[in-house]
């Protein structure tokens, strides 16, 4: 399960983030919706304490990310810890960030190694067989570069689904793709989700908010301003703000 | 230049043959660059003053070799030394800590700075300022050692060599490090990855390619440098040409045995970096272009 209460964060004198409360239960698709600029990006990356938050508490599975707990104080994690956290956490970048100078094959294997302790023979089996799972099972040899988008933004999901993480969050898994790329990857993520993963997925692709959202939130401006299931946020919004956004995104 | 042959196909079912377009005035520039290289060739060979039969004596001369072999010693010593400094100093410098980067800072400001030829000699003199050298706890007990048993010339211009180059390889490796992607940072860190299988693993290899080219520039101008610490007498190439033209006069020879072997180490150490940049290029092109050699071979075989 997914905790976070009054997740505040500023980047110098602009606030991104201003007070969040959200609950995710494991097993389940969230998927946040809003504007660009609304602190969706932001509040995914302040889950595995790629960014610091100002304010308030991320918990997984009852675990505080980043910081440990003493009274009334939190005190920072080492960096050691909080990478340990990460490896729990799987994270897919909009620009896929694949390493180019390994190949696919070496980009899923080499956390389970470095992170985990896999030994390598392991990992590499492993990383085959998740390849096979995107449709990848040919390609492992390829360098990112020889790849499409798609294929590179499978390889990326891959890879986070190698190191067995209890969430996996993506930031717009698909906006830099071209079109007719879009739905080789959200296939990938239908198959997630029917699988039982937990996801946190922030997306502009409202069909799949719609299909495989458990839970839908609607971001504006640092806040939530509303969330549920798709059929009442998407179908029957209640603030005017939701509205308006849907009707612009649903043309 | 590529030489383009129009190929000779009929118009037999009435297509249009397609003529390439002539470039005369490349013909005619290759035809006078040729005739000045003629020229000058020619008179390498017939200008008595290089004194040809002088050079083949002495290009591979004993105390030639021997002091070729001190110019290549001081030229790897002084790379790997230097190298090994500037990857903490680029560290530094990109630390967030103030204090460490100010120094990197200052090291390399000071070290910039001062002539190479310059520090030579302050190094050669350093017991003259400092008689003896001191190890031991900060303001406690320690063993001192006079500098001059220390310091040999030989250390001296190491010292100097060494100094000089970590300063500049600090900030090739910097550049090199800045140049890789900060999604390429977050992506590792996102994945749990130790800190410092992060910088080996993922960032150096991928920081190579834009740091090996500077440091190719860097050895082969480290190799030439080493021709200064003539000024301590040591017995590198430079030196030793110059001892034997003080003893028969022969400057010109001499100087061309030199520059003949400074020219030979040179291209040795491009073709290392030919191949230590395709090396890490992997993965940076869809496929590598063909080596020399291979082009070369397909040359032939066709």
């Amino acid at each position: 399960m997914i905790e976070l209460t009054g997740v505040h964060k500023s980047f110098g004198a602009v606030e991104v983030l201003r007070g969040i409360d959200l609950t995710a239960r494991a097993g389940t698709v969230t998927v946040i919706l809003g504007p660009s600029g609304s602190g969706k990006s932001t509040l995914l990356r302040c889950i595995n304490h790629l960014e610091k938050v100002d304010r308030g508490t991320v918990r997984v599975d009852g675990e505080l990310i980043g910081y440990r707990q003493a009274g009334d104080r939190l005190h920072e994690l080492s960096e050691r810890q909080i990478l340990r956290q990460r490896a729990g956490i799987g994270f897919v970048f909009q620009n896929f960030n694949l390493f180019p100078h390994l190949t696919a094959l070496q980009n899923v294997a080499e956390a389970q190694i470095s992170a985990l302790g896999r030994y390598k023979g392991v990992a590499n089996e492993k990383a085959h067989e998740l390849l096979g799972l995107v449709g990848l099972g040919d390609r492992a040899g390829a360098y990112p570069r020889q790849l499409s988008g798609g294929q590179q933004q499978r390889v990326a999901i891959a890879r986070a689904l190698a190191l067995d993480p209890k969430l996996i969050l993506f930031d717009e898994p698909t906006s830099a793709l071209d079109p007719e790329l879009v739905g080789e990857v959200l296939d990938v993520l239908h198959e997630l989700a029917r699988a039982g993963a937990t996801m946190i997925v922030v997306t502009h692709e409202i069909g799949f908010a719609r299909e495989a959202a458990d839970t839908v939130v609607f971001m504006d401006s640092g806040r939530i301003v509303e969330q549920g299931p798709p059929h009442e946020v998407l179908d029957n919004p209640r603030h005017e703000r939701t509205r308006a956004f849907l009707s612009k995104v649903l043309v | 230049m590529t030489l383009l042959i129009p190929q000779r196909t009929k118009g037999a079912d009435g297509e249009l043959v397609v003529v390439p377009a002539r470039h005369p005035w490349r013909w005619a520039g290759a035809a006078l660059v040729l005739v000045l290289l003629a020229q000058f060739v020619h008179g390498l060979a017939t200008n008595p003053g290089w004194d040809w039969p002088t050079f083949f004596g002495y290009f591979l001369e004993e105390s030639i070799v021997e002091a070729l072999l001190l110019t290549v010693e001081l030229t790897l010593a002084g790379a790997v030394l230097g190298f090994l400094g500037g990857i903490p100093l680029a560290a530094m410098r990109l630390s967030p800590n103030p204090v460490l980067s100010a120094v990197s800072w200052t090291f390399i400001w000071v070290f910039r700075s001062v002539p190479l030829l310059v520090q030579l000699l302050f190094w050669a003199n350093l017991g003259y300022l400092y008689e003896t050298l001191q190890v031991g706890v900060p303001f406690g007990p320690g063993w001192s050692f006079p500098t001059v048993n220390l310091i040999s010339s030989f250390g001296a211009a190491l010292l100097g060599l060494a100094l000089h180059e970590a300063a500049y390889a600090g900030e090739v490796i910097r550049a090199g490090l800045l140049s890789v992607d900060q999604g390429q940072h977050e992506a590792a860190a996102a994945l749990g990855i130790p800190k410092w299988r992060q910088f080996y693993r993922i960032v150096l290899p991928q920081a190579m390619r834009a740091i090996l080219p500077n440091a190719a520039n860097l050895l082969i101008s480290l190799l030439k440098s080493t021709s200064m610490v003539y000024i301590l007498a040591i017995g590198e190439l430079f030196y030793q040409v110059q001892v034997i033209y003080g003893r028969n006069g022969r400057v010109v020879p001499l100087l061309m045995v030199a520059t003949v072997w400074y020219v030979i180490l040179t291209a040795l150490l491009s073709i290392l970096q030919y191949y230590t940049e395709r090396h890490f290029a992997r993965g940076a092109l869809r496929t590598l272009p063909p080596t020399p050699f291979q082009r070369l071979r397909a040359a032939l075989r066709r």
